[in-house]
């Protein structure tokens, strides 16, 4: 009897990328639930918007490229890269925003590097940062988080403002937008107000900002069951926290009026996002076990360093997107000692 | 069998390098795998029927093929030596039964790449009569390590857990290297197969006799069996037989049931905390390790006689009918197995020699099973799907937490795909051990291991083309040499014979000629100084003043001091 002939091993594989990647999606709905009780409809948008965008723009590319469409669009990272995107971008944000950082992630960012697998970048910060490099004002437009006593738009009004960016005719657009905590907390910090006085402010909640502390809670949430479903490496985003969480300590301690506190940095902005869903992709990543370490805490060191010194509120993205850059010089320098070769071999 | 004293062991005195771990440690990497021996354990071990006609390959070992001694028409006992070695790193081979040679030449045999290969070919008489092998040792335990050795390679014996390195070898640490730990491997840790569980449930006073027989060759100052904690039945069994025995040197230490710990490298860190060095052996560290079937093996040939001609294979997989654990001849056809185990399942796709995960395929069922063929597998589609289409990697990193040796599978992945060599050896490719526990887990879906296997062989193909060039070289710089050398030779001879030639006569005339000409030289020297220079011969009359005012100041000068 004649038999078919193949390379072992034979037992079916244990893992999928599709799975994989469908596994970070479902732990992505509590944050995101979140997100959307504070901010509103606008988020939904958003991620409609930059998901719809995302997928449209990676099933053309392949088409391009005469890669079957159908087959890799079921690995869901074309999804996963605009639901990540769209999460980032600012609930009043016009209809083009999402779809502009969208395309530039999946077309340029993602597919000119050779597609899955192959792209330098994270493709979702790349978006972002071309979003907010070019259009500043569109990315600012937050909105109060739900609580601060201020007006809400109902979705027939968010969507008339993505859309067609008009507003109801009593509603200036200032009472509808309101800086986030981490913008808020760095020009106040600039005008010589103490943390403490900063922090009187409702705005800023009980630890990490009204809203952004349940959101990120929901994010770190959405992480730990990654972490219990190995989905993703606990190094980066123990590097990346650990690091944020010591250097703002460290400045804390030091002063602590001109300093925002620990738990300020670790549950405002983008932090457990950017912590278990963003810092984690591991294409963009460094890969060894010893260089997700230093990679994560790379990541937290340069988010501390923008959000406290630089020009932009929050610092993730780029942060991101400049450890993406050392990644292969981390890797090359973090080799793990292989079985059998000599303790000093590193 | 007599118990061996240790004390009667001569023992160096250099100090013991290995000690065991009180509980055993976890090998890096690996991955938990359902064990699925089960199926092939409901019954004991069958006797297999010896067919009409057995496929002997020549090479069923790590080494050099052997030459076959015997030629068409020949009449075999069983047992009687067919093919002998020429090397060191060999292993004869046996008639498995008697009969007649009914061939000797290239026939397909069980190989990775599917290749044919020399075979000596045995139709039976049905008579099974044995030759007088000549392998029995009387007072085994007495005998000088020298003989055991020299029985053991004689009785064709060979590492029986799947790689088949000659056991005559390892038993052979050779001058100055003392064995601190003898390590007996039961660490069955592929799915699937139970040959060694079955074997020491049935017959472990052979291997308990082995043990002894390799302990005293090669004067082991500790011996240990490994065994995965999931072989309850195994355990008991091997504990019962060394209590039976009154031994209390040999320990039976269980390591947890995770796969490669059956892994050699594996089994000895688990045992022992130690690492065998990167490209080196475990001698090196002081161990030697060895499969209970090879100690079985051992025993039967020199207790009893028997070459090695059969070994127990575990028939298993939802594709066979009865699955089992048989003892079967060197050289039986693997079809005439599957019909002694009910046939194939209607749905079975795959046929495997060796485990699921570091076996190989087989294109037919007409191969022969020859001594490293630990089990056979006849699988169905649910059980060992096609694998799903491949993406592209995403350095998920998930194959580098697995990989026992602690390498980064995704890029020697990378490397190998661009055909990086230098790069792949510098991430130490070499040091992969082929497991497959990378592409086990890895949800690309990426066929890793056979992009190392292919990258090993390219490199190995490199290296063959770079030595056979530098020969090559070496040939042509040496024939240069030669001719260069054979001319100067030739040279030196023909000016020898002229001047042999050239008449005794002629002195006194050349004298004469070289005055002649020595004078001829002087004269001509001569000559040349009288002449004046030849630059100041056709000069104007000032040039001819300044000349003479020149000559007058060098003599005024000459004379002012």
């Amino acid at each position: 009897m004649e038999f078919p002939t193949q390379s072992s091993p034979y037992l079916p594989p244990r893992n999928d990328v599709g799975r994989l990647m469908l596994t970070v999606i479902l732990a992505l709905i509590p944050g995101a639930l979140c997100l959307m009780w504070f901010f509103g409809w606008g988020i939904l948008f958003n991620l409609v918007i930059a998901t719809a965008t995302a997928v449209a723009g990676e099933a053309l590319v392949l088409r391009l490229r005469h890669r079957p469409v159908r087959r890799t669009l079921m690995d869901g990272s074309a999804v996963l890269t605009g639901l990540l995107l769209g999460l980032a971008l600012p609930p009043l944000a016009p209809w083009w925003i999402p779809v502009v950082g969208a395309l530039f992630a999946i077309v340029v960012a993602k597919h000119l590097y050779g597609g899955l697998g192959y792209n330098p970048f994270n493709p979702a910060m790349v978006g972002f940062v071309v979003l907010i490099v070019s259009f500043p004002l569109q990315m600012t437009q937050w909105s109060a988080p739900a609580g601060m006593g201020q007006e809400s738009l109902s979705f027939t009004e968010t969507f008339r403002m993505t859309m067609l960016e008009t507003l109801p005719a009593d509603t200036p657009v200032d009472t509808v937008t309101m800086a986030t905590p981490l913008d808020r907390a760095k020009s106040d910090l600039s005008q010589d107000l103490t943390w403490t006085e900063i922090q009187s402010n409702p705005l800023f909640g009980s630890f990490g900002g009204r809203g952004w502390q349940w959101i990120n809670v929901a994010f770190l949430l959405g992480g730990l069951i990654l972490l219990q479903q190995r989905a993703i490496a606990w190094q980066i985003p123990a590097g990346m926290l650990g690091a944020l969480f010591l250097i703002s300590l460290f400045f804390y301690i030091g002063d602590s009026d001109s300093f925002a506190s620990p738990a300020f940095h670790l549950f405002s902005g983008a932090s457990m996002l950017g912590a278990f869903f963003i810092a984690t992709d591991p294409i963009s990543a460094a890969t060894t076990p010893r260089g997700r370490l230093y990679f994560g805490a790379g990541i937290g060191v340069l988010i501390y360093i923008i959000r406290t010194w630089g020009g932009y509120p929050d610092g993730v993205a780029f942060g991101v997107l400049l450890m993406n850059m050392a990644a292969p010089t981390i890797d090359y320098y973090t080799r793990p000692r292989v079985f059998g070769h000599a303790k000093s071999d590193e | 069998m007599a118990k061996p004293e240790p004390a009667d062991l001569p023992l160096p005195d250099a100090p013991c390098r290995v000690s065991l771990l009180k509980t055993p440690a976890q090998f890096p990497g690996g991955v938990d795998l359902d064990a699925r021996k089960a199926q092939s354990l409901q019954e004991p071990i069958r006797i297999a029927r010896v067919p009409g006609r057995l496929y002997v390959p020549l090479s069923q070992h790590i080494g050099e093929p052997t030459q076959a001694l015997v030629s068409v028409g020949d009449k075999v006992l069983k047992g009687q030596q067919i093919a002998r070695s020429l090397s060191y790193i060999s292993a004869p081979v046996h008639a498995p039964t008697s009969g007649t040679v009914s061939d000797v030449g290239s026939y397909p045999v069980p190989h990775t790449a599917g290749l044919s290969a020399d075979c000596i070919v045995i139709d039976s008489d049905g008579e099974d009569r044995m030759a007088d092998t000549g392998l029995r040792l009387a007072a085994v335990l007495d005998a000088d390590p020298a003989e055991i050795r020299q029985r053991v390679r004689d009785a064709g014996i060979v590492g029986l857990g799947g790689a088949g390195f000659p056991t005559s070898v390892k038993v052979n640490p050779g001058p100055g290297r003392n064995i601190d730990l003898l390590i007996i491997n039961a660490a069955e840790c592929e799915p699937y197969i139970s040959c060694d569980e079955a074997l020491i449930c049935a017959r472990p006073q052979d291997v308990i006799d082995g043990i002894h027989i390799i302990r005293h060759a090669v004067h082991a100052r500790q011996v240990v069996i490994g065994i995965e904690d999931n072989m309850p039945n195994a355990i008991r069994c091997l504990q019962q037989a060394l209590s039976d025995t009154d031994d209390h040197d040999i320990s039976v230490i269980t390591v947890p049931g995770r796969y490669p710990a059956g892994g050699e490298k594996q089994l000895i860190y688990a045992l022992t905390g130690l690492e065998v060095p990167s490209q080196g052996l475990p001698i090196d560290i002081g161990i030697v390790c060895h499969n209970v079937g090879t100690t079985a093996a051992v025993a039967r040939a020199l207790m009893h006689g028997e070459p090695l001609i059969s070994r127990i294979v575990t028939v298993s997989g939802a594709g066979i009918k009865r699955p089992g654990n048989l003892e079967v001849r060197i050289g039986t056809p693997i079809a005439e197995l599957i019909e002694q185990c009910g046939g194939y399942t209607e749905n079975v796709a795959r046929l495997v020699m060796g485990g699921p995960m570091m076996g190989f395929s087989l294109p037919s069922d007409q191969l022969p099973i020859i001594k490293t063929s630990n089990c056979i597998l006849a699988t169905t589609w649910e059980e060992t799907p096609p694998p799903p289409p491949a993406v592209e990697c995403i350095r998920c990193g998930k194959c580098a937490e697995v990989c026992p040796a602690v390498l980064l599978p995704q890029q020697l992945y990378w490397h190998a795909r661009a055909r990086d060599f230098d790069k792949i050896q510098d991430y130490d490719l070499f040091d992969c051990i082929e497991c497959g526990c990378c592409a086990y887990v890895c949800p690309s879906h990426l066929p890793l291991v056979q992009y190392y296997r292919f990258a090993k062989t390219e490199i190995w193909n490199l290296e063959r083309e770079r030595e056979q060039a530098d020969i090559a070289r070496q040939r042509h710089e040496f024939r240069q040499h030669r001719l260069e050398r054979e001319k100067q030779e030739l040279e030196a001879r023909r000016a020898k014979a002229k001047k042999a030639l050239r008449p005794k006569q002629g002195d006194a005339d050349a004298k004469q000629a070289e005055i002649a000409a020595a004078l001829e030289r002087v004269k001509a020297k001569k000559a040349a100084q009288t002449q004046p220079p030849a630059n100041t011969d056709n000069l104007t009359p000032e040039q001819q003043a300044k000349i003479a005012e020149a000559d007058r100041r060098r003599q005024s000068q000459r004379s002012e001091p």
